[in-house]
């Protein structure tokens, strides 16, 4: 394999997160009409992550292909991805089908295989599903190596290092190309796509896909019976004195 | 726009620290930690305690208790009256040994008719961020505040019409209207901490102006409390009424020296569900005022704001922030930043778009930025919106805001600087001098600037260098000397600047009609 690196970095669309989520009535999902979609922070995060490597390590980044899966909308953050960087790019238009995880790695490793990617950088999670799960699926599905949320990223030849923060520590890890890389909160913090840079983006190829196109069908496991709100939190109370708070403590079993 | 929200707290869990800046909202802040003088003692040259007033006695404490039914709602002990004696910018304290902060109309009406019959002078205080001084007491005035009215009365989900109590925080109004789909009409730095109440005794102005208009538009009814204790009410007011004078329209931009606001009503607009923010660098003021012109013609519906910022206020905020400006391909003289609100995303971002890609193209705009998500859409905001605590941030800053022809504007800044550079009080990094620099940033699009001059110290000298100098200078180019912020305590004696004899006299002959005793708000306005 050549030493050159070809990342792949693959972006969800998703409710941003700025937004506050509202149960739809039927109560099957979340509310979409009307409400603002940016791209994932976390795919952002993946996103810079590949830029800044490319930045760090002169000439050894040959290409950044930014992928999305999801409606035709998700147009607008692959224009985002290729203003801040990213040199080309492919929508598989799924329309406002949800497509879980598992389906989600099986395209992306069709497109790995017409990229011929070597580095696949994707954020850990969705906040939209939060399942945490494409990243792992996929490195199972091409046999590659996976360092999932990476706070750091180094790249020496065609050694590739990470570092995880986990509990009480750093755990590092390193393996050869090809390999996959899950980003973590912490790993950077993702720049603004500049205006002459959006403008050029506009002319950046942009490849529309079905699924079909790359032989995945599109199959749900799984099925959502019921969408729910956290329930809310109960009013506070106000006690007079130490005791009675003392007392209040007791009656709700906390002490 | 600038938002705060409560988010699901699945969804934040993990990423909670996306976005640095989300707090922005000014609860309280302090410029330095160093101890506030005395109005009475700085200013002692300019005004002296009126001895007409009565003097707090142990009477009236326990008149007030009575009405108020619990301590709890008075403050006495020092330490806790410090909070409502000193003003948000730490320039003036006043001597206050009473808050009263009733919970209900009828509670102001009653503490308002003692103390008209007592003589004893009372300050009316909202959250307590105006900037020239007018909601803190100049002496022992006692403090009447709002903070315990702070519930929404209602809300008409059909023609948008919100009535509130007068305490109620800006942004929690806000908030809530968002939840119904609507938004208050006007937004403004200090929002996480000012009153709606607040808001209209000082007319405020703010960041939606340009697109929602000002509040003696926008505001539909007002219940007050009068010096006597007269309780007007013309809350349940439709947007058209025209049967008598306009009372409400007086005390709009009031400033406490009329009547205490209790309840406001006011018309709200839908919410924009697509908004945009776009940060740019422009290289001359020139330029500014293309690049506005353009905004307005191309933009025309959808602009909701146009702020400009120089470069120097860019600069301090950078500091005060600690964080790279968004804009990293150099300093440039100037910034603006300019929000579009719409309800259809793609049709506004292909507007926006081509507005600035025609910018740059005809070389108006030298760099820029679009905001991608929400999160950065805030954060371009907190660069504009954190400039005031940025500008006291090394010790103070005498505030002017102006309004000023636009071809103008930015001279004032200019000429400010030249000044006192002349009297040599400024060095921006060294602390030999106590002037800081002066900056220049507002609302652009109201023809609104202000002029901060950012000190490390309040001192005589340079509040000789920039008064009447600034005045003058206003005046000279037919400008506002206050354009949003009021006289207050700090313009008072400057009123002449901006209007005429004829004008001060009738605004003295209502202030003496409804308030023949001077209690309320004394040693301010006019
Ligand atoms: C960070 C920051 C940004 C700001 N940005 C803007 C801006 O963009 N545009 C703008 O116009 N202003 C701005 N201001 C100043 C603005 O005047 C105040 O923030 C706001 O309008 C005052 O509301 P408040 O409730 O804090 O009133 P206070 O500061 O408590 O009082 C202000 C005046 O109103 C009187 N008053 C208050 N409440 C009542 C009441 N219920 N009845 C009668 N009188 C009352 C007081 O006596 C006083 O004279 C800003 C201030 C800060 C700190």
């Amino acid at each position: 394999m050549s030493s050159k690196l070809k990342i792949l970095v693959p972006l969800k669309r998703v409710i941003d997160f700025a937004t506050k989520p509202r149960i739809n009535k039927a109560g099957t999902g979340v509310e979409t009409t009307g409400v603002k979609f940016s791209m994932n922070p976390f795919c952002d995060i993946a996103l810079e992550e590949s830029l800044r490597i490319r930045e760090a390590n002169k000439d050894i980044v040959e290409k950044i292909h930014a992928v999305s899966i999801g409606p035709t909308k998700a147009q607008d953050i692959l224009r985002t991805a290729l203003a801040k960087g990213a040199d080309t790019s492919t929508l598989v238009d799924v329309g406002n089908e949800e497509v879980e995880p598992l389906i989600v790695a099986k395209l992306l490793q069709k497109v790995v295989e017409k990229e011929q990617s070597n580095l696949i950088i994707l954020g850990k999670q969705a906040i939209d599903d939060d399942a945490n799960q494409t990243g792992q699926i996929l490195a199972g599905l091409l046999n590659w190596p996976q360092a999932t949320n990476a706070s750091k990223v180094e790249i020496d030849g065609t050694k590739v290092t990470v570092t995880r923060e986990v509990d009480g520590g750093s755990d590092t890890l390193s393996a050869e190309l090809p390999m996959i890389i899950t980003a973590d909160l912490r790993l950077n913090e993702p720049r603004y796509a500049t205006l002459p840079n959006v403008m050029k983006a506009k002319k950046k190829p942009l490849e529309k896909l079905k699924s079909s196109d790359l032989g995945v069908e599109l199959v749900s496991r799984l099925e959502t019976l019921k969408v729910e709100e956290p329930p809310a939190r109960a009013a506070g109370v106000k006690v007079g004195s130490v005791d009675e708070l003392v007392s209040k403590l007791k009656e709700v079993k906390a002490i | 726009m600038f938002k705060k929200q409560i988010l699901l707290s699945a969804r934040l869990g993990s990423c909670q620290a996306l976005n640095p800046f989300r707090a922005n909202a000014v609860s309280r802040f302090y410029a330095s930690g160093k101890a506030v003088a005395l109005t009475a003692d700085t200013y002692s040259d300019k005004v002296q305690r009126d001895s007409k007033y009565k003097k707090l006695d142990e009477k009236d404490l326990l008149f007030f208790r009575d009405i108020l039914k619990d301590g709890n709602y008075m403050i006495s002990n020092e330490q806790d009256l410090e909070f409502y004696n000193e003003d948000w910018m730490r320039k003036y304290k006043g001597q206050s040994q009473l808050v009263l902060k009733p919970k209900t109309t009828e509670q102001v009406s009653e503490i308002m008719k003692y103390c008209n019959a007592q003589k004893l002078a009372v300050v009316p205080q909202g959250g307590n961020t105006g900037l020239v001084g007018g909601s803190i007491p100049v002496f022992d005035e006692i403090i009447l505040s709002l903070s315990n009215m702070n519930k929404i009365r209602s809300f008409d989900s059909v023609s948008g019409i919100l009535k509130c109590d007068a305490g109620v925080i800006l942004e929690n109004a806000d908030n809530f209207l968002a939840e119904n789909g609507y938004i208050f009409p006007l937004d403004l730095g200090a929002k996480g901490s000012c009153h709606v109440g607040g808001v209209c005794a000082t007319n405020a102005g703010g960041l939606r102006l340009l697109r929602y208009g000002s509040l003696h538009g926008t505001v539909l009814g007002l219940e007050a409390v009068l010096p006597d204790g007269t309780i007007y009410s013309s809350i349940d007011a439709l947007r058209k009424d025209n049967t008598g004078y306009d009372f409400k329209q007086l005390l709009i931009g009031s400033e406490g020296t009329l009547g205490v606001i209790t309840g406001v009503s006011i018309l709200c607009p839908s919410r924009p569900t697509s908004t945009n923010v776009a940060f740019l660098a422009v290289s001359s003021y020139e330029t500014v005022q293309k690049v506005f012109v353009g905004a307005r013609k191309e933009l025309s519906e959808i602009l909701s704001a146009f702020e400009f910022m120089d470069g120097k206020s860019q600069l301090l905020t950078g500091r005060y922030l600690k964080a790279d400006h968004p804009i990293e391909s150099g300093d440039y003289p100037f910034y603006v930043l300019i929000e579009t609100s719409g309800s259809n995303r793609d049709h506004d971002m292909e507007k926006l778009e081509t507005f600035l890609a025609n910018a740059m193209e005809e070389g108006l705009v030298d760099d820029g930025i679009i905001a991608q998500d929400e999160a950065q859409s805030q954060s371009l905001w907190s660069w504009r919106e954190s400039i005031p605590e940025a500008s006291a941030h090394d010790g103070g800053v005498y505030k002017y805001d102006v309004s000023i022809p636009l071809k103008d504007l930015y001279g004032l800044v200019e000429a400010a600087e030249t000044k006192l550079n002349e009297a040599n009080l400024v060095d921006i990094d060294s602390n030999d001098k106590p002037v800081v620099g002066a900056i220049g940033y507002g609302h652009l699009g109201d023809g609104n600037l202000h002029l901060n001059v950012c000190v490390r110290e309040y001192n005589k000298n340079i509040e000789k260098t920039l008064e009447p100098f600034v005045y003058e200078w206003i005046q000279e180019k037919q400008g506002s000397i206050s354009a949003e912020h009021g006289l207050g305590f700090q313009k008072k004696n400057y009123i002449g600047y901006s209007k005429s004899d004829v004008e001060i006299k009738l605004i003295k002959d209502i202030k003496n009609h409804y308030d023949p005793n001077g209690i309320l708000n004394p040693y301010k306005y006019v």
